[in-house]
């Protein structure tokens, strides 16, 4: 068991470096000069924008610079934002709460109503329930996020006036008003986000327990006098949660990618917006420091999926 | 798979159920897929949406691109059925004009994307020399962060490529190729699992033993009893990729205003929620509606593909 998580870890370290150096040569490779919001001021002499070229290594071979990069990543220093002038790992502390703030919950939410609507489904197949759970999904995975952000801002924040549109991150919470101005302004993004995950999710966890309801362990457990309720929790449920609980995992960096979109609908100031206003304004150490953290948390998800797998299913050979 | 159809005829009258006629796979697939309702209505949806924005422009005469500023923001009306938008262009002519673009991306994209990662998966598969370091190359694009990496590419590349071939191909192909390279994997895999249990089948053996070389084998022999799961992969990463080129076009990062697909038409209105909500929800509309039928329609394919179900 302890030399399958080892080796999983020796594959995932290659990994994260061919990565960091794919996102090095996209950025590096690009016809676009990171210097040409300093090339589109005239007040910058040619000269100052050499010197300003060289020092900042611009000039180098990229196999010295792509080893520079790497090297000041590995020391914790993201480099500086050439549009806010400030560390970029301060913009990402600022931002990573805010994304955490509404694709967390989401993703919670989504997973909590997932795992039941999915079992009640596969349970009762064929019932009003299931037909109904079925168009859900279907319609949850098949509508564009933005279009769902769009048509509750219609409805919600144009006709009705319920919800503001705007995501307020300079609000504090200090009372029971504030809180609820706080729910207020995320019950939309987080709806968005949850319909989602909820309609994959519950999908895949119908398709798992109708797998496994036909087996036979099913049949004994029910043959030896266990109530239906027990047979399924107990049983039919634990075992079907296994892959569930692996695709729950997986699904986390997807999610965060999915935020890039909510959070641009509804100005959510996140590490999603972050990504979209600095790959407009060309700031490149911004947009190469996020891309490498969405890179980490896919290979870091994967990694974790393959363990609790190993971890929750006895049966996987470590081969 | 084709059993013996004279005998089934015989069954199925002693029973007294339907005759069927004598089938093929296909034909058998068919006749399965045409008893899953909500299939059926998904693929008329998805025919009348083709032929809305293919037909469509011929029939409905009315210029994509005439601006008129006494028409601006107008809800629907009779001259103009899905009304206009701030500078007073038609939204139904926009829309139709826009879907074929959005309809050929989801295509298009996801041809390059079967093909790939059906080569891809079929060399895995086949050759056991090509096995590893093809399953970690797939393994390597599945670690990339997509979205974001496709907004970056789009927007790094976007000049190069329209001053070589023209604002819209230009862009066309970067959204086709960059759609097309980040999603062979899952079909790769798909491809490799069905490639690795059909080779070990006699009827291999049996063409292999008549002299059938390696390129025979894999082309004529086994990729046609892999086709199922490839031809359900390939209906839902059509409606995957329509997805993707809109949310592109959403984020300003796909195809320019004059080219107005879906996605874009809903970034131009999303300023204007308040005064003209009609302009958001009809493409908006149109991407779901789109979508939802392939989504269906490849949930038909599955059951009626599935050997499992024998019906």
């Amino acid at each position: 068991m302890s030399r399958y998580i080892l080796r999983r870890l020796l594959i995932a370290i290659p990994t994260v470096a061919v990565i960091s150096f794919v996102v090095f040569a996209i950025l590096a490779l690009a016809p676009t000069d990171p210097l040409s919001s300093f090339g589109a001021d005239p007040r910058v002499p040619p000269e100052v924008r050499a010197t300003i070229r060289t020092a900042l290594g611009l000039d180098d071979p990229w196999p010295i610079r792509y080893v520079k990069w790497v090297t000041s990543l590995a020391q914790g220093n993201f480099g500086f934002s050439f549009m806010s002038h400030s560390p970029v790992i301060d913009l990402l502390k600022q931002r990573v709460p805010n994304t955490l703030a509404v694709v967390g919950v989401a993703y919670i939410i989504g997973v909590l109503l997932a795992v039941p609507i999915g079992m009640i489904s596969a349970v009762k197949r064929y019932s009003l329930f299931d037909h109904a759970a079925t168009t859900f999904a279907f319609v949850g995975f098949s509508v564009p996020t933005f279009f769902t952000g769009i048509l509750l801002i219609i409805v919600f924040s144009i006709n009705l006036r319920w919800f503001p549109f705007i995501y307020d991150s300079t609000l504090q919470i200090h009372d029971i008003g504030s809180f609820l101005d706080q729910v207020k302004q995320s019950i939309m993004p987080i709806t968005v986000l949850a319909l989602f995950d909820t309609a994959t999710i519950a999908r895949y966890t119908r398709a798992e327990m109708l797998e496994h309801l036909p087996l036979d362990y099913v049949r004994t457990a029910r043959s030896k006098g266990l109530k239906e309720q027990v047979v399924v929790l107990r049983h039919v449920l634990r075992n079907s949660l296994i892959p569930v609980v692996t695709l729950v995992a997986l699904g986390v960096p997807t999610v965060f990618g999915g935020a890039i979109v909510t959070e641009q609908i509804f100005r959510v100031p996140g590490i999603g917006e972050l990504l979209v206003r600095s790959i407009g304004d060309g700031d490149t150490p911004v947009v190469a420091a996020i891309l490498l953290i969405f890179a980490v948390l896919v290979v870091l998800f994967n990694l974790f999926a393959d363990v609790l797998y190993a971890v929750l299913d006895p049966r996987i050979r470590y081969s | 798979m084709a059993a013996p159809a004279a005998e089934l005829t015989k069954t199925n009258v002693l029973v007294g159920a339907i005759t069927r006629p004598p089938r093929s796979l296909w034909k058998d697939a068919w006749w399965q897929f045409r008893r899953h309702r909500l299939a059926m209505v998904a693929l008329g949806t998805f025919i009348f949406l083709v032929l809305f924005t293919l037909v469509g422009p011929l029939l409905y005469h009315t210029k994509i691109d005439v601006i008129d500023f006494t028409l601006s923001l107008k809800g629907p009306s009779a001259d103009h059925l899905l009304g206009t938008d701030d500078l007073g262009r038609d939204l139904l002519a926009r829309a139709m004009f826009g879907g074929r673009i959005s309809i050929a991306v989801g295509l298009t994209s996801v041809f390059l994307a079967i093909t790939l990662g059906t080569t891809i998966g079929a060399a895995a598969g086949f050759f056991n020399r090509m096995d590893n370091p093809l399953m970690r190359l797939t393994d390597l694009f599945l670690s990339l962060p997509v979205l974001p990496l496709l907004l970056v590419i789009i927007y790094l590349f976007r000049d190069s490529l329209r001053a070589a071939f023209g604002p819209e191909l230009g862009i066309f192909l970067m959204i086709v190729g960059v759609i097309g390279v980040l999603n062979w994997m899952p079909v790769a895999r798909l491809v490799r699992a069905s490639f690795l249990s059909l080779k070990q089948k006699e009827f291999v053996e049996a063409a292999r033993s008549v002299g059938a070389r390696d390129r025979r084998i894999i082309v004529r022999h086994i990729l046609p009893n892999a086709m199922s799961p490839i031809l359900v992969a390939a209906t839902i990463g059509v409606g995957g990729a329509i997805l993707t080129e809109s949310t592109l076009s959403f984020l300003g990062l796909g195809f320019p205003s004059d080219v107005p697909t879906w996605g874009r038409i809903l970034y131009d209105a999303r300023n204007y929620l308040d005064i003209a909500p009609h302009w958001a929800i009809f493409p908006g509309l149109f991407i779901f509606l789109t979508v939802l039928s392939i989504n269906f329609i490849g949930d038909g394919l599955r059951d009626a593909l599935d050997p499992r179900k024998t019906s």
